[in-house]
């Protein structure tokens, strides 16, 4: 099989792209080859703009636990925390 | 300049801190006790390099590298043994996606719509617990390079670095945790 035809069917290596794509840019060989492949393929297509819809989900995940009041810290234990600093403190 | 330099006000941490660096361990912990015994840890290295301290970045940011170091410690303590692995797992396991002659999907792991690609899919609170869900089931390894690359954005030589893993690993690491992220929010949503 020539190197294009290989791509062209090759969904494992496609999906890899995609990947690579969202972290790093693809050299001029890795685009044209995605791009033949998602011309043919609706599942990479699909796979795509979901991967990219979990990248988005992830960070927006992880940006909401530093606000949202699920992550706080009970007064117990900051108030020992607090005690514990003041102690560090006072022995200098 | 020395008027804009920012100082440090320990008896204060607790109050201005504490809550925003549980805030930042957490999710990338997955462990509550281990994120409250990382932030007491924080503010307690903190003390002792206080004079290291230069004024250059505000108190905040400054706790905030010094809870992401340790958390990296986590990451390595967590992933160290297993490494090997682990990667040889996502190897494997990316067999279960493709057919192994022409590298296709296969039937049962073929990308199907979630359906609800028009809307914002967290507000959907069902949706966003299955993924929570599908996010804890991450082996550790995974789940620090994925972190370290998405939420972090550090640099790909800097994770495998400090995780102590080459670079073609890393690109393991990364496709492997997307697809089974994916594919299991396909099983459980759709």
């Amino acid at each position: 099989m020539n190197p294009l035809k290989k791509i062209q069917y090759n969904c494992r290596q496609a999906t890899f792209l995609i990947e690579k794509k969202q972290i790093k840019k693809l050299s001029f060989r890795e685009v044209i080859e995605l791009r033949i492949h998602q011309a043919g393929c609706s599942a990479c297509r699909l796979y795509d703009s979901q991967s990219r819809l979990i990248q988005q989900m992830v960070q927006r995940l992880f940006l909401d636990s530093v606000q949202s009041s699920a992550s706080h810290l009970d007064d117990s234990f900051k108030q020992e925390l607090q005690e514990r600093i003041e102690e560090e403190l006072n022995k200098k | 300049m020395a008027t804009e330099k920012q100082l440090l006000d320990p008896r204060h941490w607790v109050e201005a801190h504490a809550d925003y660096l549980y805030g930042y361990a957490l999710p990338r912990l997955n462990d509550e006790e281990q994120a409250k015994d990382l932030v007491q840890e924080t503010f307690l290295a903190a003390l002792e390099r206080k004079e290291k301290f230069e004024g250059k970045s505000s108190e905040r940011t400054w706790l905030t590298a010094i809870l992401k170091n340790k958390i990296i410690d986590v990451y390595r303590k967590r992933s160290s043994g297993l490494k090997m692995a682990a990667v040889k797992e996502a190897e494997e396991e990316l067999q279960d996606f493709f057919n192994a002659d022409d590298g296709h999907w296969n039937k049962a792991h073929t990308p199907q719509p979630f359906g609800i690609e028009n809307q914002d899919p967290l507000q959907d609170k069902e949706f966003n617990g299955i993924f929570q869900k599908c996010m804890q089931k991450l082996p550790a390894l995974w789940m620090a390079v994925f972190t370290m690359k998405h939420i972090d954005d550090a640099a790909t030589d800097i994770i495998c670095s400090e995780l102590k893993i080459s670079q073609a690993n890393f690109w393991v690491i990364i496709h492997r945790a997307k697809l089974n992220l994916r594919a299991c929010l396909q099983r459980n949503w759709i």
